[in-house]
């Protein structure tokens, strides 16, 4: 197996992946960085984001503000010295994101302008048009060509960590085009691989999202945090699942009930607003998990809407009217078109809730760090404890920048002084790669379909663990994820060539996606109280006597996983109220 | 919700075991209001396994899942089987290498990108703690289309003269070295234009304007590449005719 030899690997070139790998070169042009991904860098899933970055930067706006929305919005589960280092770095970040040619909407004297958007007080989202993600991603990969010491490996599909000593050293990777493996040693490894929707059956989650860099971590011992804690987006099209922007409620469109109600109003976040002039921080500017779940409550009222699609609430932008729509939210209105058929400047849109980010993942602490040594984690794979148990939108694309860079200058701390890398032990490791692969190809006893165990997983994730949870349906979610993992082994391919074998990518997708459903069951069950994105219908109460820390699940082979908790840090938020009524204040 | 069996032709080539390429026919049962991408998967998840392509999200932004669908460049999730009556042929996109099956190699578009520089080279650069660049909406206005281009590389497979000399930087490598260009806070364009006016820059553009026409997200690279021949004209009129050079 041929060996590439780098002093920091990277896994994953979406926006986290770039904004390392850029920190990395600017800050010392001699390192050698590799970057490795399973996809060219622009088709990596950040090119959906669609809303925009939040970041103080108005008169009116305070970093006293962003922190306070920060940990509400995050029902107390944030850590709260991650929190505040993110949000004095989340303005650097975007000026720098801005001095490399990110199209920022502008405000008529050139400044760079701000929209509203859910569970903030203050206007402090950035945006370009409704394709914020594209541009940051595309701003972030056309920077990136400049620097000679960033070496891509586009389209290498990256296997297992490579650890010894106690200290990650590399990882073993795929050539796809060739189906070549290769094992990359490194003084430090981050991993920016993104999130794992796609365990779920109705997600806006590109197909790529499958959670292996949070499996891959987690195999290698370390562990994944609060990973219960899974985003609803509220306003998906009811089709394809595709996104439709926050910004369609920032900008003034409404949410109503087949009744023609504002229903949000009965959910604690009324009285209802005028239409059309949306106020912060109330009705359809809620978080994302309230407005969530008052969709299911309208849903068991038989309030929704049925649909060709299923039963869905309607997001009404017509009073926006044709030249704002096409200003700020261009995309949604051709999504809209393309997919439904339905014109939003003439006709109200059926939307419904819909998988879209994972607040939990790979354990880091605010320095980007896992407590595997010399492994770092950053974007949505790492859960830093920056969105507690529900993240506000337009903080994750900042926390890419702001961890990503940071994930670069620990590795560079990192490096400085270490041993010399053990070959041979880690050829060794590298060897036991080659042989998980080779028994992939080599089984013939197998008797499951992947596709099949696919949908069973799918199926399992969206009927326990959605949501609203209980106790009897995340017992059965477990046990059905643990039967999975089993037949799992008795999968077959079908395909058994070499080149851009995607029937082999999906086959080691499915078994990441297992480990990480496994993380999310294991630690819904465990968590009885009702906390953010993690409901229980059981347990509807939030219990800060005994959940106010972190699950983290540590892998333990082909046993049930290890269940501990890590204490939330409290500097000077202490547990409240989230009140976002029109009366808060 | 409507259904109908679809006919499909896909073109299968895996270099382990093909000489050659060939056709293979699938039918599928899909909903009316499937785009093509849908049907490849159900005949992945379904029929055959082995086919493979590229695709991720499925809302015309990712630019992964280039294909020619009845002979034009597409993307396939965004090609709707309403559009369609008949057996719907679907190739790999044209003038790249085929790595297998649908999946292409953009190693040539990927080079072309890095050379003509598209980043910000910054006219007066100036530290983070300034703020950021003044830019007002007129002059976003000016680049905001070439910023769309999601490096799907459509506008290469419809491109006549990329098929003919494959050294043409293409539209859009140019389209996106423009979009520098026309940035107020962009002093980079002398060394662009070393790139992009050269002979294998736009003055191999013989203005067939397919790229435009094919282009997913309206980039609209017929208009750049006109845009930089003018603007080099008047670069060569001002370095020619003008005393000094007309700097």
């Amino acid at each position: 197996m041929e060996t590439i030899s780098t002093d920091v690997v990277i896994i994953g070139a979406g926006g986290a992946g770039l904004r390392t790998a850029i920190a990395l070169a600017e800050t010392d042009p001699k390192l050698r960085i590799a970057l490795i991904s399973k996809v060219y860098p622009m088709r990596s899933h950040t090119c959906a984001a669609e809303g925009g970055a939040a970041g103080v930067i108005k008169p009116d706006d305070s970093f006293d503000m962003h922190f306070d929305d920060t940990v509400g919005g995050g029902d107390w589960l944030s850590d709260q010295d991650c929190v505040e280092y993110f949000i004095r770095e989340a303005p650097r970040e975007l000026l720098q994101l801005e001095h490399w040619g990110c199209p920022w909407n502008r405000e008529a004297d050139g400044s760079v302008a701000v929209r509203p958007f859910g569970g903030m007080q203050k206007k402090r989202t950035w945006f370009a048009a409704d394709k914020s993600g594209f541009h940051i991603l595309h701003t972030l990969f056309q920077t990136s060509l400049q620097f000679p010491s960033i070496i891509r490996f586009d389209e290498y599909y990256a296997l297992d960590l490579l650890v010894d000593d106690g200290r990650c050293q590399g990882v073993t990777a795929m050539e796809m085009r060739s189906g070549q493996l290769r094992q990359f040693h490194a003084k430090a490894v981050i991993i920016a691989g993104g999130g794992a929707g796609r365990m779920f059956p109705f997600s806006t989650n590109g197909a790529i999202k499958t959670g292996d860099g949070m499996a891959m971590a987690y195999r290698a011992g370390a562990p994944l945090k609060d990973m219960e804690f899974v985003q609803y987006h509220p306003t998906g099209l009811p089709n394809t699942g595709s996104l439709l922007t926050e910004a369609c409620r920032g900008e003034g469109g409404i949410l109503v009930n087949k009744n023609g109600r504002r229903y949000l109003q009965d959910y604690g976040m009324g009285p209802e607003t005028p239409v059309g002039k949306p106020q912060l921080k109330t009705m359809e500017l809620g978080p994302r998990d309230r407005v969530s779940q008052a969709y299911w409550h309208e849903l068991q009222k038989g309030n929704t809407v049925s649909t060709q699609w299923g039963e869905c609430v309607m997001l009404d932008m017509r009073h926006l009217g044709e030249k704002k729509i096409n200003e700020r939210l261009p995309l949604v209105r051709e999504l809209a078109a393309s997919y439904l058929g339905v014109d939003i400047v003439k006709d109200p849109v059926p939307i419904r809730p819909v998988v879209h980010y994972m607040m939990g993942g790979i354990s880091t602490n605010t320095q980007a760090a896992t407590p595997l040594p010399g492994l770092f984690a950053a974007g949505e794979c790492a859960c830093v404890s920056l969105n507690g148990a529900n993240r506000l939108g337009s903080n994750s694309l900042v926390e890419l920048l702001v961890f990503g860079r940071r994930a670069a200058l620990s590795a560079l701390e990192h490096i400085q002084g270490l041993p010399a890398t053990n070959t041979a032990a880690l050829n060794a490791r590298a060897e036991a790669t080659q042989l998980r692969i080779r028994e992939l190809f080599s089984r013939t006893d197998g008797t499951e379909s992947m596709s099949g165990l696919r949908k069973e997983m799918m199926d399992t994730m969206e009927k326990n663990a959605g949501i609203y949870r209980t106790e009897e349906g995340l017992r059965e979610g477990v046990a059905k994820i643990d039967e999975l993992r089993e037949r799992y082994q008795r999968v077959i391919l079908t395909d058994k060539t070499n080149v851009f074998n995607t029937d082999l990518f999906q086959m080691l997708e499915l078994g990441s996606m297992l480990d990480c459903a496994t993380a999310v069951t294991v630690g819904a069950l465990a968590r009885k109280e009702s906390r953010g994105a993690h409901q229980r219908l059981d347990y509807p109460e939030r219990d800060d006597k005994n959940y106010l820390r972190h699950t983290m699940v540590y892998h333990q082979g082909q046993d049930a996983p290890r269940v501990d908790y890590l204490d939330v840090v409290i500097t000077k938020s202490p547990p409240g109220v989230r009140d976002y009524s029109g009366d808060h204040k | 919700m409507k259904e109908r069996l679809v006919q499909l032709e896909v073109l299968r080539y895996n270099p382990d075991t093909d000489t050659d390429a060939y056709f293979q026919h699938y039918e599928v049962v899909c909903q009316e209001e499937w785009v093509v991408l849908d049907a490849l998967n159900k005949i992945k998840e379904t029929i055959d396994p082995t086919l493979n392509y590229r695709w991720s999200c499925h809302m015309a932004v990712c630019g992964s899942c280039g294909m020619m669908i009845n002979g034009d460049p597409k993307l396939s999730c965004h090609t709707f089987l309403r559009d369609y009556e008949g057996v719907i042929r679907v190739e790999p996109l044209t003038h790249f290498p085929v790595e297998r099956d649908l999946v292409t190699a953009p190693d040539d578009f990927i080079e072309k990108l890095t050379r003509v520089k598209p980043y910000l080279i910054p006219k007066k650069p100036k530290p983070i703690s300034e703020g950021e660049y003044r830019q007002t909406p007129a002059q976003l206005k000016r680049y905001h289309q070439f910023t769309l281009c999601i490096n799907c590389m459509l506008c290469y497979a419809a491109c006549p003269e990329y098929g003919l000399t494959p050294k043409f930087i293409g539209p859009a490598a140019i389209s996106l070295a423009h979009r520098y260009n026309q940035d107020s806070r962009d002093g980079g364009r002398d060394e662009r234009q070393e790139i992009i006016a050269s002979k294998e820059g736009v003055w191999e553009c013989t203005f067939v304007g397919a790229c435009s026409e094919v282009c997913p997200a309206h980039v609209d690279p017929a208009s750049a590449l006109q845009q930089v021949k003018i603007a080099s004209s008047i670069d060569w009129f001002k370095e020619h005719l003008l005393p000094g050079g007309g700097k």
